[in-house]
């Protein structure tokens, strides 16, 4: 216990504001544990009373991608060259999703834990990066599953090669994480106080991955839609996917101005989301 | 010698919105931006009522909590107690960092954990083990700390059977225990606790309060409560806060506090005419009209030494032609435990109405109650006491204060309640 009375030597201060930007990444290394049971709370509870349990992790993806082929590829008649289009569609969805599930999950986080959040004290910021840490478990799982079809599909004779950028595929899945955190923590701080963008968010992601070029390839929207091109091009989600394609499955562009641009982009949507964050953890129990 | 300050509240002020959030609030949070972008104070800072939920305000800001100054020592159990709204569970979302303050700033020189709730966090899906790591990291603890201590946990809440079950299955005071038992483990500076000793059973609870004491003798922490439950804070806390209306009433003494606190609405008066303010229950057959206390020399007083008189005088009026009726006065400490129950019957005495409106007065001969404040209540009741017409809790009260014919050394209400002299002498002759 301390027994230095000096009147400056106070261990913490409660004042109505926030510095104008704290991150105190300390303290989230204090409760690195806590982050870390988060996690496990999610994975463990998410599909806890169902018959096929984690399973739902991948009939959910494969589906999708089954129902992409059928109405983008077979009907209307989307070309994705010499890979075969399940596949295709099956690197963009698996991609696509891990940006979902941060966006969804971290969207709502004053919402959903506002009775957790209303009783006890600990850094707010936690609770999303639990989310995008979880859901990066969710995407190992579900990019086991494409890895699976990309050998039965190797094995079967189709003309298949990786791109050595592959190495840097971390790095990518990174940026979609962080970006899905920086927006989501935007949204969740808007949300506290105007429960409009909730709606927002429920429709604007199925908009938003028709502009993502998930289902088909960036080059191709802008030789077909020329007037609408520039939509998909300004959309830093395009370029990840695109990106991703590339080192996968060695089809489409790769664009450095393009990529420099999503950087750009991510760490700047995540600092202003992290600051409107911390700005509104300090009193959102008040109105949320 | 300095005291040791570990914790200190300057000018802490809270204001809330009233009403809802809509179009205005819009209105009012781009006003607010419109003048921090120029530099200027929020506008709306300047405006707002004192918190008083019975009165209508003008305004739609209302201060919960308004200039609150005060320090607390190391290892003081400080106990904050008031009305429901005096703005005691704001302070302690302010103290617990869950909300920030309007104004002010609180310094504190240790770890704050806060005990605002029993159980936050708790999954039902997963097993209590697995609850007592993530309750424990939710209130600050590392898995570390919570490995070394989980088997005490696991003992104190006794639930080690059940401890691989999932908590869904749990009975809802088995929660409890668990939940509590991970608090109680804690180990921060400064621990603030709101009500949480109002759940579980008897045993629980008295377990609950014995490991507090613990936790503030030993332990040498300081502990901050907040509770409704007088007997727990009288037993706990060595200090205490009052508050009324979002200020600090009074700031000293727990038992001084809990006299400031229970006698709140009515610490001058020895006399009410009760109206239709006058918070009462029954079908009002018969209905009190007013009250009096009055010392023996028949002076209105609300002031008694040991050994006096009291006199309760009430006036009774019979609304429906009652013949006859039974009246019945408690009289309750100031912690609400009830100490006598008079009834007319007790003194072969029947009341036999004849006038529209009647007086009586009892007379309390020799009062034998220690110093402290005394609530009176009113009861009056058909001769069965099946039918209550009028019943009104704590209409009045009165001081018995030090001194008088009997008081030759001090008697603090900490040692007893009735004061008797009975005969004494020796029997090995």
């Amino acid at each position: 216990m301390n027994d230095n009375n000096s009147p400056n030597d106070w261990l913490f201060e409660i004042t109505p504001k926030n510095k104008f930007f704290s991150l105190n990444l300390k303290e989230v290394w204090q409760y690195r544990d806590l982050l870390l049971l988060f996690v496990k709370r999610d994975v463990i509870t998410v599909y806890k009373q169902t018959v096929l349990g984690p399973l739902w992790y991948l009939i959910q993806p494969l589906f999708t991608s089954v129902t992409f082929t059928i109405i983008f590829n077979n009907v209307a008649g989307i070309d994705t060259g010499t890979v075969p289009p399940f596949l295709f569609n099956l690197a963009g969805i698996t991609v696509w999703n891990y940006f979902t599930a941060c966006l969804t999950g971290t969207s709502d986080t004053f919402k959903a834990n506002a009775a957790i959040f209303g009783k006890v004290y600990f850094p707010r910021i936690i609770t999303p990066l639990s989310v995008v840490i979880s859901n990066l478990i969710k995407f190992g799982i579900q990019f086991l599953i494409f890895v699976s079809f990309y050998i039965f599909y190797y094995l079967t004779g189709s003309n298949l090669t990786l791109n050595a950028s592959l190495i840097f595929f971390p790095v990518l899945i990174a940026f979609m994480g962080i970006l899905g955190l920086g927006l989501g923590m935007f949204i969740s701080s808007l949300v506290t106080k105007y429960r409009d963008f909730t709606y927002l968010v429920g429709f604007g992601i199925q908009l938003l991955m028709y502009l993502s070029a998930v289902m088909y390839p960036m080059e191709l929207i802008k030789k077909k839609l020329p007037e609408f091109g520039w939509l998909v091009e300004y959309n830093p989600l395009a370029y990840i996917i695109e990106t991703a394609r590339y080192m996968l499955l060695n089809v489409g562009e790769i664009s450095i101005l393009g990529l420099s641009y999503t950087l750009a982009i991510t760490i700047a949507v995540f600092f202003i989301g992290l600051l409107i964050f911390n700005k509104t953890e300090k009193s959102f129990i008040d109105t949320v | 010698m300095k005291k040791d300050i570990i914790l200190k509240a300057e000018n802490i002020s809270k204001q809330y919105r009233l009403g809802q959030v809509g179009t205005g609030t819009l209105i009012h949070d781009l006003n607010r931006w419109w003048h921090q972008v120029r530099g200027k104070e929020n506008p709306y800072l300047k405006i707002g009522d004192t918190n008083d939920r019975s009165t209508k305000g003008n305004s739609d800001y209302v201060w919960a909590l308004q200039d609150i100054n005060f320090e607390v020592e190391s290892g003081e159990v400080l106990g904050i107690i008031g009305k429901n709204g005096a703005g005691k569970s704001t302070l302690l979302k302010i103290l617990s960092k869950v909300t920030a303050p309007t104004t002010g700033s609180i310094k504190s020189r240790g770890r704050i954990a806060s005990l605002l709730e029993v159980g936050t966090g708790f999954n039902g899906e997963m097993t209590g083990r697995e609850n007592v790591f993530l309750n424990g990291a939710i209130l600050g603890m590392t898995k570390k700390e919570i490995t070394s201590k989980l088997d005490e946990i696991i003992e104190f809440s006794g639930c080690e059977r059940y401890i691989d079950t999932p908590v869904k299955r749990y009975s809802s005071g088995m929660t409890v225990r668990l939940a509590f038992a991970v608090a109680a483990f804690l180990e921060p500076e400064i621990l603030v606790i709101d009500e949480v000793l109002a759940v579980g059973d008897a045993e629980f609870q008295k377990k609950a309060i014995g490991k507090m004491q613990d936790i503030s003798r030993e332990g040498g922490r300081t502990v901050l409560f907040v509770s409704h439950n007088m007997a727990a804070v009288k037993s706990l806390c060595t200090r205490g806060i009052v508050l009324e209306n979002g200020t600090i009433k009074f700031n000293g003494d727990i038992d001084q506090a809990l006299d400031v606190y229970l006698s709140n609405d009515n610490d001058t008066e020895h006399s009410i005419v009760f109206d239709e303010n006058t918070k009462r229950e029954g079908s009002r057959n018969l209905e009190f009209v007013s009250l009096e206390i009055r010392n023996q020399n028949n002076k209105l007083s609300q002031e008694f030494s040991i050994g006096d008189d009291l006199n309760i005088k009430f006036k009774l009026k019979n609304n429906s032609n009652e013949s006859r009726s039974e009246v019945a006065i408690q009289i309750k400490s100031s912690d609400e435990m009830p100490i006598f129950h008079i009834m007319a019957r007790d003194s072969n005495y029947e009341l036999k109405h004849t006038y529209n409106e009647e007086e009586y007065n009892v007379v309390l001969k020799d009062l034998r109650l220690f110093p402290g404040f005394y609530n009176i209540t009113l009861i009056s009741a058909n001769t069965t006491g099946h039918e209550i017409y009028d019943n009104i809790e704590n209409a009045l009260s009165f001081q018995v204060v030090d001194g008088g014919k009997y008081t030759i050394r001090s008697l603090p209400r900490s040692v007893g309640l009735m004061f008797l002299n009975p005969e004494w002498q020796k029997t090995n002759s």
